[in-house]
């Protein structure tokens, strides 16, 4: 086995090592893919369907897809970017969620990808569910309203804290996050310093205690578009 | 030739959106140049008289009124914008759309900490317009041609949009102005 592989993503020539996925290969390469579930560091779920790509003419999730030589990667194309768009616009509709009192405004990864995409407004129903929060625990609550599904949580409860205090409950629009105790969060181990609070891309899991403690101006998405630090990776190189 | 004319309301909104338009600041000397408000709190005047270039409408729909009204801008306005988060998809009064209309009653003049209802009557002046069932964003309800995201939108994201829908050039609201919150 050889030990670079040499593919293109778009028509560019991209090299990784054996074992990537296309994810990865593509972050190293200063090339981004939009993602939402995969979290960094944590295994991938591919439920998300965010960082979909062509791969040699067939959908595939770039974060879970495993690169191979000569292998022909479509990302930015208008298919590709309106599907994308279209799974960002159900997010929002299926949901409440209202960013102008969200803590994880400015912070949050689906509201920097609707800003990236140029979302003005979804172009679907809103469907305002009922959902249900969990402020049982002194430190951490969960704020079902601004869910995703994504499962960060899931994943880096597990295997990040070997705590396992997540998992999801029901099925179709009655899925929802649920806790390892009957009475709650507050039954849990949770801690505000787990990574499972931290892997969470919305503000559906939020410590307590902290509100808005980042100014309008200085939080991560407020100056540049998510993924500019990738793509600043190729800029640099090719400078150089 | 007449200077085309914009027409601005607030629905369910908190005039917050207005004050983004007089955000625009001295900008509005400009403005006045080119355009002419018509019904508009800006001028006062309260109802169209004359067909309108861009309507911008702030709020959602939260009761019979605000459809009226809505429907008013959808009949006179050439493109009808929906002006910040509310009239975009509800937001703060649609808080309510997950609590049965009479539970909202209820807490309103009976059960709230701070109600003094010593009759028990629920206001029904026929002056007073009949609540809907749930707050329903304006796109549910007219057709919305574009849509300023904010709350409030900033004011530069409403120049550059009036700007280019008056000169008939494409809209782009540069990233620093796009904005959910």
């Amino acid at each position: 086995m050889s030990e670079t592989i040499t593919f293109t993503i778009d028509g560019v020539e991209v090299q990784g090592a054996p074992g990537q996925t296309i994810l990865e290969a593509a972050d190293a390469a200063g090339v981004y893919i939009p993602r939402l579930c995969k979290g960094e560091g944590l295994a991938p779920r591919t439920s998300c369907r965010v960082c979909t790509v062509m791969v040699n003419g067939r959908p595939q999730t770039a974060c879970s897809y495993p690169i191979s030589d000569g292998m022909v990667v479509e990302n930015e194309t208008e298919e590709l970017m309106t599907f994308r768009k279209n799974i960002i616009d159900m997010l929002f509709i299926e949901g409440n969620h209202y960013c102008m009192f969200c803590e994880a405004s400015g912070r949050c990864e689906l509201q920097a990808l609707a800003y990236r995409f140029g979302i003005n407004a979804p172009k679907y129903p809103f469907m305002y569910p009922k959902r249900e929060l969990d402020t049982s625990h002194p430190d951490v609550y969960i704020e079902r309203n601004r869910c995703i599904l994504c499962g960060r949580c899931v994943n880096a409860s597990r295997d990040e804290d070997g705590k396992g205090i997540f998992e999801f409950i029901g099925r179709g629009s009655e899925k929802k996050i649920a806790v390892d105790s009957s009475r709650g969060l507050s039954g849990t181990d949770a801690a505000a310093a787990d990574k499972a609070v931290e892997a969470c891309p919305v503000g559906s899991l939020l410590p307590k205690h902290r509100g808005y403690d980042i100014p309008v101006g200085r939080r991560a998405y407020d100056a540049a578009p998510i993924g500019s630090d990738i793509e600043r990776h190729r800029k640099e190189r090719n400078n150089e | 030739m007449a200077k085309p004319k914009i027409a601005t309301t607030s629905l369910a909104g908190c005039f917050g959106c207005h004050m983004s338009i007089l955000d625009i600041d001295e900008r509005l000397v400009d403005l006045i140049e080119v355009i002419d408000f018509d019904k508009s709190p800006i001028d006062d005047i309260k109802t169209f008289t004359d067909r309108c270039a861009v309507g911008l409408v702030e709020g959602g729909c939260a009761n019979e009124e605000n459809v009226d009204v809505l429907r008013s801008f959808r009949e006179y306005c050439d493109i009808l914008v929906a002006l910040g988060g509310c009239a975009i998809n509800g937001d703060i009064p649609s808080l309510r759309n997950t609590v049965p209309l009479e539970e909202c009653i209820r807490e309103a003049y009976f059960d709230g900490p701070s109600v003094y209802n010593p009759d028990g009557v629920i206001p029904n002046d026929k002056e007073l317009p009949l609540l809907l069932d749930k707050v329903y964003p304006c796109s549910e309800v007219v057709k919305i041609d574009y849509s300023i995201p904010g709350c409030p939108p900033h004011a530069e994201a409403i120049w550059i949009v009036l700007n280019a829908l008056l000169k008939g050039e494409p809209i782009e609201i540069p990233y620093e102005y796009m904005r959910y919150d």
